[in-house]
């Protein structure tokens, strides 16, 4: 338990400053948070789905907290100036986990459809945060969860209501600046009412050279019938540190798609759990990740098929080069009485070196009789064959490489469905694939 | 053009070519025929660079040029092509980006600037006529769900493209129906110019009917055994090896 005291300390140390500075349903569930964590203590190896990031050697340096909600001076518009052109979009900020609320979008959103700071809708909107918060996040069985909702002051809140159409998508960039090393807890809590539709853009970026150990909890609820795209795009530098928990609970005929894309970072796990309450409400998760020198992502899927006529699909790209590491777990639930399930996985890799590793492990739990499920994973090596054809034609090796990472990674950037950030992806990824994106435009340590 | 002196080459420790001697000069076409293994595609391989087969003893110039010491793309850029035997798919990378890719390439290393969009197009739709290339096949991936005919329609349209001055033709005809194969020997004779030469491996006459070659060299357990005329094409087509071998032995 050396790693946990320090959090266990701080904790008991600190909690009427934690409290003072948050509100409403965010302080209520301290205590029992705390108390999970305090029994759980972090997961090791042993934990099945911490076994392939290290939880406790990430959270044993020091990092600094900022309960206080200390101010650190950033003007989000010049940290922030990878921005996707094309793509008009309602843009928030969030710097380190708090919404930054000087920097609003000038359009108006439609009627009734809030996008504010968490902490402030806790006491503003106390009762549509209260019937939510922490009704999905797994705070008794998951010990960064736990974590979290321990420390947790502020983050995003987004609400939709009943058959509200929101067309431009929502962009939050998240962006880490700080002048000492900090640890930030986020949280989201994204509530999609009846037949709502909205699209989410998470863009998360570090913007100076500190560590930075940020641990997120997003809880989106989507109810009957509502739409939900959500973009999480990490383009963080190597000494960032990331543990993401989606949390998605869907109700009958809702279709909800996650997209997480690493693109460049230090170590990061990110966990998605799905809950399929409802009939007829499909999922889709993709992933992409693009690693190279010693950096590490790990993803974890839960998809729990709970009722009749549900579809999940499932597909997860690795490109690693160097000595970089994936790590993808997902586990497919179908339960009795989930007839008709429909559900695909599908995890690819490719290493493009003899030091990169990936770690796979597609699961697929079947307890009802009339379904239709796949699962599946690949890893594999750069073709030599179609590198040397490249070659012969006169195309140097770099950039054969460089095309057959490109094309490897397409399939997923082909399924993203806004047009405009497809097209900004590949130009992104191109980049990175030429080293041309060590940093993002506002970071300042990577190489 | 091409100077082959004493080159010998192996694969996986395995010694293939034994002391192969060969000129090519320029505007002739020679053909290279032989039984199978005799290391007439690793000739070819060797030639063009394929880092699986080395080189252990002998040299080759091209242009005056040490090529073995080349890299496989600087060979390319110095005007050598191969038609693939068996040309690769490439899932993801579509033909315009590909084409693209080689031909800025050969222009980077001339010194030249890259191509613009619409010169670059415009030059994919006069080059594909050449071999009769869909459009939608120039749209999809390198080779790609393309048939064998199409596959070896492809390699002569890339030739078109990247205008070498030595092409390597390894077994073109093989796999192509009566039509196809003139299609593709049809453009490979629209491409030809006096200062441009090609070594063609084939095992039979049909596509020599078409190319018309001034030299004909016959492989046998790597070494060139035998050097004619077209006539010894012929010869080969109606008596087979054997004769060749009797007549060594």
């Amino acid at each position: 338990m050396k790693s946990e005291q320090q959090y266990i300390d701080i904790f008991t140390d600190c909690r009427g400053m934690i409290d003072q500075h948050s509100g409403g349903a965010l302080n209520t569930l301290r205590d029992e948070a705390f108390a999970s964590f305090a029994r759980l203590g972090f997961p090791t190896g042993k934990v099945e789905r911490y076994k392939y990031t290290d939880v406790p050697a990430a959270f044993e340096p020091d990092y600094g907290l900022n309960f206080k909600r200390l101010e650190f001076p950033v003007n989000p518009y010049e940290a922030f100036r990878c921005d996707v052109p094309n793509l008009s979009t309602s843009l928030y900020f969030v710097v380190n986990d708090s919404f930054y609320d000087k920097a609003l979008p000038a359009v108006t959103l439609p009627e009734g459809v809030i996008v504010c700071s968490l902490k402030e809708a806790a006491t503003k909107h106390a009762d549509k945060v209260t019937d939510y918060y922490g009704k999905a996040a797994n705070v008794s069985g998951d010990a960064l969860t736990a974590l979290n909702t321990m420390f947790a002051q502020d983050g995003l809140f987004v609400y939709v209501p009943r058959k509200v159409v929101v067309e431009r998508p929502i962009q939050v960039v998240n962006i880490s600046r700080s002048d000492v090393d900090l640890m930030v807890n986020r949280r989201v809590l994204v509530v999609m009412e009846e037949g709502a539709q909205a699209r989410l853009l998470f863009c998360d970026h570090t913007v100076d050279e500190h560590r930075f150990l940020t641990t997120q909890v997003v809880e989106v609820f989507a109810k009957e019938n509502a739409h939900l795209e959500l973009y999480e795009l990490e383009e963080t530098h190597v000494k960032n540190t990331r543990f993401s928990n989606v949390y998605i609970h869907q109700e009958r005929d809702s279709v909800v798609s996650h997209y997480g894309i690493t693109l460049h970072n230090g170590t990061t796990r990110n966990l998605t759990d799905v809950v399929m309450k409802g009939e007829n409400a499909t999922t889709n998760l993709y992933g992409l990740v693009i690693a190279d020198k010693q950096q590490k992502v790990d993803n974890n899927t839960l998809i729990d098929h709970a009722a009749e006529y549900s579809m999940s699909n499932q597909l997860y790209k690795y490109v690693l080069d160097e000595k970089s590491q994936g790590a993808f777990a997902g586990r497919i639930l179908v339960r009795q009485g989930a007839q008709h399930t429909v559900s695909n996985e599908r995890n690819a890799n490719l290493c493009a070196t003899k030091e990169a590793r990936m770690f796979t492990q597609p699961m697929l739990e079947i307890y009802a009789d009339d379904v239709k499920c796949s699962h599946g994973a690949t890893v594999g090596q750069m073709d030599e064959q179609a590198l040397f054809y490249m070659r012969q034609r006169g195309i140097s090796l770099d950039e054969a490489r460089m095309l057959l990472k490109f094309a490897f990674a397409g399939e997923v950037v082909e399924a993203i469905g806004l047009e405009a950030l497809r097209d900004r992806l590949r130009h992104l990824i191109e980049k990175r694939f030429r080293g041309e994106l060590g940093r993002c435009s506002g970071c300042a340590v990577c190489g | 053009m091409l100077e082959i002196r004493d080159l010998y080459a192996s694969i996986n420790g395995k010694e293939i070519l034994k002391g192969i001697n060969l000129t090519v000069n320029p505007g002739e076409i020679h053909a290279l025929m032989g039984q199978n293994g005799a290391g007439k595609s690793t000739l070819s391989n060797v030639l063009v660079g394929n880092p699986a087969y080395e080189v252990t003893s002998g040299t080759v110039m091209f242009n005056g040029k040490n090529l073995l010491e080349m890299s496989p793309e600087d060979r390319a850029h110095e005007g050598l092509f191969l038609s693939f035997q068996h040309p690769v798919e490439i899932p993801g990378v579509s033909m315009v980006n590909f084409m693209r890719a080689a031909i800025n390439a050969k222009r980077k290393y001339h010194q030249q600037e890259p191509m613009s969009a619409a010169d670059f197009l415009k030059m994919m739709r006069e080059k594909r006529k050449v071999v009769e290339l869909d459009s939608k096949l120039a749209n999809r991936s390198v080779n790609e769900g393309f048939s064998g005919g199409e596959k070896k329609r492809n390699e002569i349209f890339q030739m078109a493209m990247l205008e070498p001055t030595l092409s390597i033709l390894d077994e073109t005809d093989s796999g192509l129906d009566v039509d196809a194969l003139r299609i593709v020997a049809e453009g490979f004779n629209k491409l030809r110019t006096p200062e441009t030469s090609a070594l063609v491996i084939t095992h039979y006459q049909r596509l020599l009917d078409y190319l018309k070659p001034d030299v004909v060299h016959v492989l046998m357990n790597g070494r060139i055994v035998k050097t004619g005329g077209p006539e010894l094409a012929m010869e080969i087509e109606n008596k087979g090896f054997d004769w060749i071998k009797e007549e060594i032995d």
